[in-house]
């Protein structure tokens, strides 16, 4: 029964949102327009869910004192500390420093736009910029012709890296028709990124989109259980 | 220990320090660079440009603050594009950190850039959605639906039923659009909007990603992406694009264009490493074969 259920929903809402997708006539029209809605409500469920769970993830490692424990007490006090600032909304008002419930969220007086601009922004940018810097060094120490696969890369990046930027242009903007097609950086970059990278990309993704079906065929049917917690 | 040992080896910091004065440099002198329109960024452009006055677009701002310096400048350009054409222009976001950044697109762009343009009529700020694709999805058939209310304008307009929204009338579902064009940097992106959003409604789509993203979307061009815009370098061939269409667009309008000289710079420092790192490689290699 616990788990007769869940995989019985899963049977009829899969097999007839796969209907109502070749089928666009009633009943099934009108399935394909609302089901959407209630994944969105859903989903806004799993906001609270995910909060929820990520203080009772980071709560037992701080009262188990885990490894790198103190790490979960900052993500507890980030994250409780802008939920109740966009909750109860404390920002300036007309009388001075507190809260204002009927503030728009988008209001620049409040503490949690303050704490988005002064602290999450920086943090992210932050985090994002570093990878220039460990891009650098890993593209020093790894690309080396050291195989002719290696040597293969090491010539792709050099011209995408180059191609990606005004100096391809310099470099080859002399090249004459029809040799420019090949010899120009710049359309060199663009052939590898549409040719063999295309290629690349297109035969990942097909697997992908095999794998998703089968798997989805899989828990419509009942075969897959692994998401009800068990084997 | 030899040179040729020693520049193979070079401590990382050392490395950090170039990129740093390489990036930091070209920044602080402000200048362009010369960037000229790849055909994937051209045909986006002039897939835009093609509109009639009037046609609807939907603009939808997928990322987080942590790319807004590749992202931004390709949404703005779209907007300013969108409405020096006299498009309407509809903007969304389906990631939580959007709103932010949406509020900054409108403050420092539309308004500031075309206070002739009307809220409600010309443009108009729906906000966030929560649900990924499933907004995506839903938008197909209930557009109204899911955004019963706008986000407004910050203090200076508060959110109102979009009922009483002039541009919102003709709106049912996301054919009624003429154009979607997602800015995105992760999941759900461009890759979602043209999946769930224009392959389903027949809408074309084309948008702007990272440049780490952009090899992903690549498969997706020309048939269900009419065109892509890679990372600042994309941006920066559409700004480039517009500028040299709309030459009244000022300074204001290349903030790619100027952020194109110091990554110009930075990927020479790299590609510099990368030789400097090979020549000590096949050094060692030829002393090693000697011995």
């Amino acid at each position: 029964m616990k788990r007769g259920i869940p995989i019985a929903i899963t049977f009829l809402v899969g097999i007839s949102l796969v209907i109502a997708f070749f089928v666009p006539h009633a009943p099934f029209d009108s399935l394909d327009r609302h089901i959407p809605e209630y994944f969105n409500i859903i989903a806004a469920f799993a906001f609270v869910l995910g909060g929820g769970n990520l203080l009772r993830v980071h709560l037992t490692r701080i009262t188990r004192r885990d490894h790198e424990w103190a790490y979960s007490i900052v993500t507890v006090v980030g994250f409780l500390l802008m939920m109740i600032a966009g909750l109860i909304k404390i920002g300036q008002t007309e009388t001075g420093t507190g809260i204002n419930l009927k503030a728009d969220l988008a209001d620049p007086a409040l503490f949690f736009n303050w704490l988005y601009d002064g602290i999450f922004v920086p943090c992210q940018a932050t985090m994002f910029s570093l990878l220039a810097f460990f891009v650098a060094s890993a593209s020093y120490r790894a690309f080396r012709a050291k195989t002719p696969e290696a040597t293969i890369l090491l010539v792709a990046a050099f011209v995408v890296l180059v191609g990606r930027t005004p100096v391809g242009q310099w470099l080859t903007g002399w090249v004459p028709p029809p040799f420019d097609q090949y010899l120009h950086i710049p359309n060199l970059s663009a052939w590898i990124m549409s040719i063999p990278n295309l290629a690349g990309q297109r035969t990942i993704q097909i697997g992908i989109a095999l794998g998703i079906i089968s798997n989805s065929l899989r828990l419509i049917l009942g075969i897959e259980r692994s998401h009800l917690g068990g084997d | 220990m030899t040179f040729f040992e020693k520049l193979g080896s070079v401590d990382r910091r050392w490395i950090f320090l170039f990129i740093a004065v390489a990036v930091t440099i070209p920044l602080l002198t402000g200048r362009s660079a010369p960037v000229i329109p790849s055909p994937i960024v051209q045909h986006l452009f002039d897939a835009i440009d093609a509109l009639p006055p009037g046609s609807r677009v939907l603009l939808s701002l997928d990322f987080g603050p942590s790319t807004v310096p590749e992202n931004l400048p390709m949404a703005s350009a779209v907007a300013r594009h969108c409405l020096k054409k006299n498009l309407a222009l509809y903007v969304i976001t389906i990631w939580a950190t959007g709103p932010p950044i949406i509020n900054t697109l409108m403050n420092d762009v539309i308004r500031a850039d075309f206070p002739d343009k009307v809220y409600g009529v010309d443009y108009v700020n729906l906000g966030y959605k929560v649900g990924n694709q499933g907004v995506i999805q839903a938008l197909n058939t209930d557009f109204k639906g899911q955004y019963t209310m706008d986000a407004g304008l910050g203090k200076d307009l508060a959110p109102q039923p979009t009922s009483r929204i002039a541009m919102m009338k003709p709106i049912g579902g996301l054919r009624d659009f003429q154009f979607i064009v997602p800015i995105g940097s992760g999941f759900p992106g461009v890759k979602e909007w043209v999946q769930f959003g224009g392959d389903v409604s027949g809408v074309d789509v084309g948008g702007g990603v990272t440049a780490v993203e952009a090899p992903l979307l690549y498969p997706y061009y020309p048939q269900q992406l009419s065109g892509l815009m890679g990372g600042l370098l994309g941006a920066a061939e559409y700004e480039a694009a517009l500028t040299q269409a709309y030459p009244e667009f000022g300074e204001s309008a290349k903030v790619a264009l100027v952020r194109m000289f110091p990554q110009t710079v930075a990927h020479l420092v790299i590609v510099g490493f990368v030789v400097l790192g090979n020549i000590a490689f096949f050094a060692a290699k030829r002393r090693a074969r000697k011995r």
